[in-house]
Formats: C-alpha cells, sequence, structure tokens
C-alpha cells in the first residue's frame, strides 16, 4: 500500500515510480471510496447530477491536497497530545477558505452543494490521509498524495452522478453552462419521448434521484472492480 | 526546546489559530461584498422565475444577466404592505424577509409586494412561506392586472424528499398546473387546492404529485394563508 514509510533520499520536488504511484493508487488499488469505504456520505448526498459532484471533487481534492501539504510542513513541529485538533484547525481552514471563494464565484452551485461543503471538514478521507502519510512524510509526497486521494474520490463521484443523471433526470451537467438534455418529454431533449416511436415508453427512474441509489451503485462498482483487480480479492 | 511542555502547546496553539483567524477574516472582507450580491440575485432570480413567459424580450430566467436581474428589480413598484393591506411608507419590499416576519405575531406581520409592468399590462407578485414534510418551503404566486387569475408561480424548499417533494421546485410540468387558474369564485376567496388524485375543479385545483402528500398539502395549505393576508391589500386595489 501506498502509506509504507518511504525510506530512501527524496528530492524536494522530483517525479518517478513512487510519486507516480501515489498518484495512480488512490484510483484503483487504494481507491477511498470502494475499496476503504470512507466518505461515503457526501458520496451519496450530491451524486445526483453531475455539475455539483464536480465541483466537490474539486473541493474535496484541493482540501486533501493543502491539507496534506500544511500539515506535512508543520509535522516536525505539532505536540503531539494536541496533534488532531492541530490537523483539524488546518482543515476548517482550508473548507472555509474554499466556501468563501465558492460563495464568491458561483453562488448557486454554492447553494445546492449546501452543507455538504462545510461537511468536507469530517469527510474521513482528509482526516485519514493526515493521519496515516502527511504525518510521516515530506510536503512534496503528501501533497501528491492528497492530489491522488481528492481525484479517487472525484473519479467515483462523477462515475455514480453520471449514472444517476442520465437516468433520472434524462440530461448531462445540468445547470452548467454546457447543459446537456438527452431524453425527456418536451422538445428541448434530444430523444423527445411524446414523439419517438422507439422511446414512448421511456421514463426516468425516480429512485435514482434519492440517495439510495448511489449506495446500489457504489455496492455494484466494488463489485465490478474486484471482480476485475486480482489485488483485492483476498483483501477481507 | 522541549516539545511536550505546556508552554510549546500553548503558544503553538495560539499562534495557529491567531494566523488562521486574520488570514480567513481577511478573505472574508474581501469577498464578502460580492457574496452578498451573489446572494441577492440568487434570491431574485428566484422570483422572477414565477413570471416565464413575462420577461422582457421573452427570455427566460437563465437568459437574463446579472445586470438585467437587478434592472428589473430598479424598475418595479415595491410596495411594503401591513397585515391591513395599508402601504407602509418608506420601507421597500426587497428588504424584507418573509422567513424573519413568519416569526412576529401575525397582526405585526410586513408583507412584500412586486409591481411588474410589461407591455402595458401590471402584475402582481407576491410571496408566501409554510411549511413542508420536513422543514419550510415558500413561493412566489403572480397575479395578473384583474387580481384574480395566476400568471405563473415559483417554489422553493429547504430539505423536501428529492424526486417526491422537491418536484414542487424541479419539475416545471407542476409549476406549469398553475397558470390561468383562479384565487376567487364568484367574489368569494378560495385559493388554489393541491388535490391528491388528480383534480376536479379546472378553476381552483392542480394535480398533486404523487407520493409526496404531506408537501402537497403543506402547498395548499401555504397558498391558502399566504394569499389570504394580501386579501385586504387586493381589496383596496379593486
Amino acid at each position: 500500500m501506498a502509506e509504507t514509510a518511504v525510506k530512501e533520499k527524496e528530492p524536494l520536488i522530483g517525479f518517478g515510480k513512487t510519486e507516480r504511484r501515489l498518484l495512480t493508487d488512490p484510483l484503483n488499488d487504494n481507491n477511498p471510496i470502494t475499496v476503504q469505504v470512507l466518505g461515503i456520505c457526501s458520496a451519496l448526498a450530491v451524486t445526483s447530477l453531475v455539475y455539483p459532484a464536480v465541483v466537490m471533487a474539486i473541493a474535496v481534492t484541493l482540501v486533501t491536497a493543502f491539507s496534506n501539504l500544511f500539515t506535512s510542513m508543520l509535522r516536525q513541529y505539532i505536540p503531539k497530545s494536541v496533534r488532531m485538533i492541530v490537523q483539524l484547525v488546518i482543515i476548517a481552514t482550508l473548507v472555509t477558505i474554499v466556501e468563501l471563494i465558492l460563495k464568491y464565484f458561483n453562488y448557486p452551485i454554492y447553494k445546492q452543494l449546501s452543507v455538504y461543503i462545510g461537511l468536507i471538514i469530517t469527510n474521513c478521507i482528509v482526516m485519514g490521509r493526515l493521519e496515516a502519510f502527511a504525518m510521516a512524510n515530506k510536503p512534496w509526497r503528501s501533497f501528491l498524495d492528497g492530489i491522488g486521494n481528492g481525484l479517487g474520490y472525484g473519479a467515483i463521484l462523477i462515475i455514480v452522478a453520471i449514472i444517476r443523471e442520465i437516468f433520472g433526470k434524462g440530461s448531462l451537467f445540468a445547470g452548467s453552462p454546457i447543459e446537456l438534455k438527452i431524453i425527456g418529454p418536451t422538445a428541448d431533449y434530444l430523444i423527445n419521448t411524446t414523439q419517438s416511436a422507439l422511446f414512448g415508453w421511456y421514463t426516468n427512474n425516480n429512485l435514482m434521484v434519492l440517495p439510495a441509489a448511489a449506495m446500489f451503485i457504489i455496492g455494484i462498482l466494488i463489485w465490478i472492480q474486484r471482480s476485475y483487480n486480482s489485488k483485492l480479492v483476498d483483501v477481507s | 526546546m522541549d516539545r511536550n511542555s505546556s508552554t510549546y502547546i500553548l503558544g503553538f496553539v495560539f499562534i495557529l489559530t491567531a494566523s488562521v483567524a486574520v488570514a480567513l477574516t481577511g478573505l472574508r472582507e474581501v469577498t464578502n461584498e460580492k457574496a452578498i450580491q451573489n446572494e441577492d440575485i440568487f434570491n431574485k432570480r428566484a422570483i422572477l422565475s414565477a413570471l416565464e413567459g413575462e420577461l422582457p424580450d421573452g427570455k427566460t430566467v437563465d437568459q437574463l444577466s446579472d445586470a438585467d436581474v437587478a434592472a428589473v428589480f430598479a424598475a418595479m413598484e415595491q410596495p411594503v404592505i401591513d397585515m391591513q393591506g395599508n402601504v407602509v411608507e418608506g420601507e421597500k419590499a426587497e428588504n424584507i424577509d418573509l422567513a424573519q416576519e413568519r416569526k412576529k405575531p401575525e397582526a405585526d406581520r410586513h408583507l412584500p409586494v412586486y409591481i411588474y409592468e410589461n407591455g402595458g399590462e401590471k402584475f402582481y407578485i407576491l410571496s408566501v412561506r409554510g411549511k413542508g414534510l420536513w422543514d419550510e418551503i415558500w413561493g412566489t404566486v403572480v397575479l395578473k392586472s384583474d387580481l384574480n387569475t395566476i400568471s405563473g408561480v415559483a417554489f422553493d424548499h429547504k430539505g423536501e424528499t428529492p424526486g417526491l417533494g422537491a418536484e414542487i421546485k424541479d419539475n416545471p410540468a407542476f409549476r406549469g398546473q398553475f397558470k390561468g387558474k383562479q384565487i376567487y369564485e364568484n367574489g368569494n376567496y378560495v385559493s388554489i387546492k393541491v388535490r391528491k388524485g388528480g383534480a376536479q375543479n379546472e378553476q381552483h385545483e392542480v394535480d398533486a404529485i404523487s407520493g409526496s402528500t404531506v408537501t402537497s398539502d403543506g402547498v395548499t395549505e401555504m397558498l391558502y394563508r399566504g394569499i389570504k393576508y394580501y386579501e385586504p391589500y387586493l381589496k383596496n386595489l379593486q
């Protein structure tokens, strides 16, 4: 796994095999959602539409990356007895910054994500990476580890959101400038179910709009991943 | 220095939190003005979405730029009324927060009215607020100049179930049903009813959303009570 302590001397900013693995491991072999099963709460809540899911993925990636970086920079100075609190202060600061920036640049999305931006603070992925990696590694690698885990989380979020939005709403990227209306009962959609002879029976699946759908989809994703990835077969 | 001594720990935590506090306050100061503006425009767009079809140049709310939205509101007459239907001097509708007004005793509340003009026709925009299944719901009702026929509505909610109660906001077909309904029958106030199992009265009822009885009843109740608050004012206008 990625967090086994890195022994060889590392350059300040380099990009070798270890660094690449820090980025790619969380995408598959050590995915925070499907393998470590962390961050499920927001994965259920913000995946009904793709656009907010993308914003959420970016926000979490930024928070994990920079909290890893700052924690790692401070790791030799953080008193052991208050290290959790110090980590929380760092995370909370970054989350507040993300919140302020969203309010400034895109208020509707801020409204849509509502409490879930604030809840990044309690996302186990962030805290977990600080404890498992940033406290024991140098800043550059910690930063990459944060980006890797944020992307691993974001990838699952976006996959789930794409499935949920297509089948639940018949659209993609709704609410964004590149909104794509795919299937629905008015002329705005690519496939108009009231006109089409082939798709006249189609209606949106209401289950997909509910958080429960994300649970099923994530379960199925875990199943697919385990049947393809031999490294995960005897994990549990 | 001993990293486990109380002095070191206190000093470390103090410096960390102090610098974080200064940084965050600074960032907030810089972004706050724009953020408040954004929120204002966001709320105004929500109100304008009830005017769909009657907006300048036949545009939809999404096609209006932020400046257009502000311009529409600047051009509107914005009286504030009390519960007796009298106009309160020196107040402006966009400064009234209905959520706050609901906390006051009924007789002391102030209500916002927006009067919008398009092509010589006047539209009266009323705000209503009530309870859904999980939390508050609120909405905007636009009356045509006969003060009886509904031109359009918009609803929003704090936490209704997605796919069920949340459809009051997300489903344009639900909102669309209200167009052309009437709140008076032979001069008697009846409001609009959201009926489970399908509307029976063409003038005053709309179809409920299946699977969301409580939210639908909440909308009925919100409209009945909310529009009734405006009744004295509407009577004065006639």
